[in-house]
């Protein structure tokens, strides 16, 4: 192990993640992990790591790295403005740097979160089964925080591959709108707690993602979603799952996502596995709808993402021969 | 026997990788035994495609992969292993004690919550740290126990306002319910105390020293003795 990057400029908010920690829940440890796993899946692929290997999340504005040691990176997720010394570079794609340049991952202009991969995965240490940074917590990834100025990452140290740089073609590369959002959802566990008329407010009008949106949750703004008078306002806490769609008092949605593991709030339905990049990718001020759909339609959905991460695997397959 | 337990679990769907089972209505000892009696029969069952379980106070989560399980074929694993129920011992329950320095600059709402409920801050000291309380879960924040047992009398509204920082290892109340923030983080509760301890350690194969089953008890420690744990470690 040695280290791979020097942090000149942290970026907003950057933090190492893998595809998340299970198995501690029970004691009130959140999942945490990337938010947009298919980005980082991806990017992942493009070295050949395994695909739960530990990527850097960059949250809008991303960091300036100086390269300590020649490397192959790839970068997948939102555009963002990347430039290898003056250079720019594409998104979706794998490249080769060298010890002295600096990578700059600017400001993004569509979508929220980018993720960068080094061959062999980001070397921090592992805390319960998982390389991810829990901030709340303050363990996990890089010393339990957002990247710092001065910081030093870490990676294996990996023979340089002679495989040619390569981009995904456009039609592998996922579209995130800066236009409306539309979320598929599966009804419940409490939409029953609900009234005719709150679900249809639910379900039929247009929310505004407010600026409190963060890695724990995204507060919407927008028509109160009314419950049904003689129901309870809250419910006794009970586990909580990302994508899950709480409605507390004030009748203003809450999508929950991966940093907290109970809630005691009712949760009107839950967005669905394969849209949840949707939402990572998904910025202040933006417009959302929720649709709901069957459990059958969910599958099918999640289906159809897992056939587009073969078809990247299938591309990369056929570019590295 | 418990109030308001069902006589079969309710079974909800939760997104399309989830599935809720309640086994009651309210908080209440029995029900929330039997929820961590299913909870860890399922956690050593190996069920295909389960990923985690989560206990709660009168339901559990099951969280499983959508292309190896789905909610149907779940449920019926859980009414198989129901059937077992009676035979399977509920996860031993221990006491475990945390020293507490009450009152001053590690409970600066002790006097809030004696005026409060009309008592002298030595009764409240006594009545909180005479009771056993029971851990029904673990959650909020990393090893932050939902504990039940307090007494009626030490019953208070949680602040107006919260603060922007409880630290870590704070006793506090909030209504009829007690706690320990293992974190710091903000919080509205009433701080009656501190202890010691650090109760999180994320690099110990055994990050947090309690379960959900177990029951808490508060020990008085003056000054001198927190400041001694404090200083060999808080452990």
């Amino acid at each position: 192990m040695s280290e791979q990057f020097l942090v000149v400029k942290p970026g907003s908010y950057s933090t190492i993640q893998d595809l998340g920690r299970y198995g501690y829940q029970d004691l009130g440890v959140p999942v945490s992990g990337a938010l947009d796993q298919f980005a980082a899946r991806a990017a992942n692929l493009l070295l050949g790591n395994p695909e739960s290997a530990a990527v850097l999340e960059c949250t809008v504005i991303g960091p300036t790295l100086a390269v300590l040691r020649d490397a192959e990176l790839a970068v997948t997720g939102a555009a963002l403005d990347v430039k290898l010394n003056t250079t720019n570079l594409p998104i979706w794609s794998r490249f080769r740097v060298q010890a002295g340049d600096l990578l700059h991952l600017r400001q993004a202009k569509k979508g929220c979160r980018t993720y960068l991969a080094v061959p062999g995965g980001f070397d921090v240490p592992m805390v319960m089964n998982s390389r991810s940074t829990c901030v709340a917590g303050g363990f996990g990834g890089l010393h339990g925080r957002p990247l710092q100025k001065g910081d030093f990452l870490p990676a294996p140290e990996m023979p340089v591959s002679a495989a040619p740089e390569i981009i995904l073609s456009p039609d592998l590369i996922p579209e995130f709108g800066t236009q409306g959002l539309q979320l598929k959802v599966v009804p419940g566990p409490q939409d029953k707690l609900f009234s005719k008329g709150g679900l249809e407010t639910f379900f039929h009008s247009e929310y505004v993602i407010s600026p409190k949106a963060n890695r724990m949750g995204y507060r919407l703004e927008g028509p109160v979603v009314e419950r049904d008078p003689d129901a309870e306002q809250s419910i006794i806490s009970e586990a909580s799952l990302p994508g899950n769609v709480q409605v507390p008092a004030d009748g203003q949605p809450i999508i929950l996502l991966v940093e907290q593991t109970v809630g005691g709030y009712t949760k009107i339905a839950t967005v669905i596995s394969s849209d949840l990049p949707k939402i990572a990718q998904a910025l202040p001020g933006q417009k959302v709808r929720f649709q709901p759909v069957s459990l059958k339609e969910a599958h099918e959905a999640l289906e159809e993402q897992e056939r587009h991460m073969q078809r990247i695997k299938d591309f990369l397959t056929e570019s590295n021969n | 026997m418990g109030h308001g337990i069902y006589p079969e679990p309710r079974f909800r769907s939760v997104g399309d990788r989830a599935l809720l089972v309640e086994y009651g209505e309210g908080i209440d000892p029995e029900c929330n035994r039997k929820v961590r009696t299913m909870a860890s029969l399922c956690q050593s069952q190996d069920i295909p495609g389960v990923i985690e379980v989560v206990p709660a106070y009168r339901s559990f989560q099951l969280i499983f992969d959508p292309f190896a399980a789905d909610p149907a074929s779940l449920e019926a694993s859980i009414r198989s292993l129901e059937a077992r129920l009676d035979a399977v011992e509920a996860p031993p329950s221990r006491i475990v004690k945390i020293p507490v320095c009450y009152g001053d600059e590690f409970g600066p709402d002790l006097a809030y919550v004696a005026e409060h409920n009309a008592l002298n801050l030595d009764e409240v000291i006594d009545l909180h740290s005479q009771a056993e309380y029971l851990i029904y879960m673990l959650g909020f924040t990393p090893g932050f126990p939902f504990l039940g047992g307090l007494d009626k009398r030490l019953h208070t509204p949680r602040r107006e306002t919260p603060r922007s920082e409880v630290p870590k290892g704070s006793v506090a109340i909030a209504n009829g319910q007690t706690g320990i923030y293992p974190l710091s983080s903000p919080g509205g509760w009433q701080l009656i105390g501190r202890t010691p301890l650090t109760l999180f350690q994320p690099q110990k194969d055994q990050p947090i020293s309690y379960n959900p089953g177990d029951r808490l008890v508060f020990t008085p420690i003056s000054k001198e003795e927190y400041l001694l744990i404090e200083k060999e470690g808080g452990s």
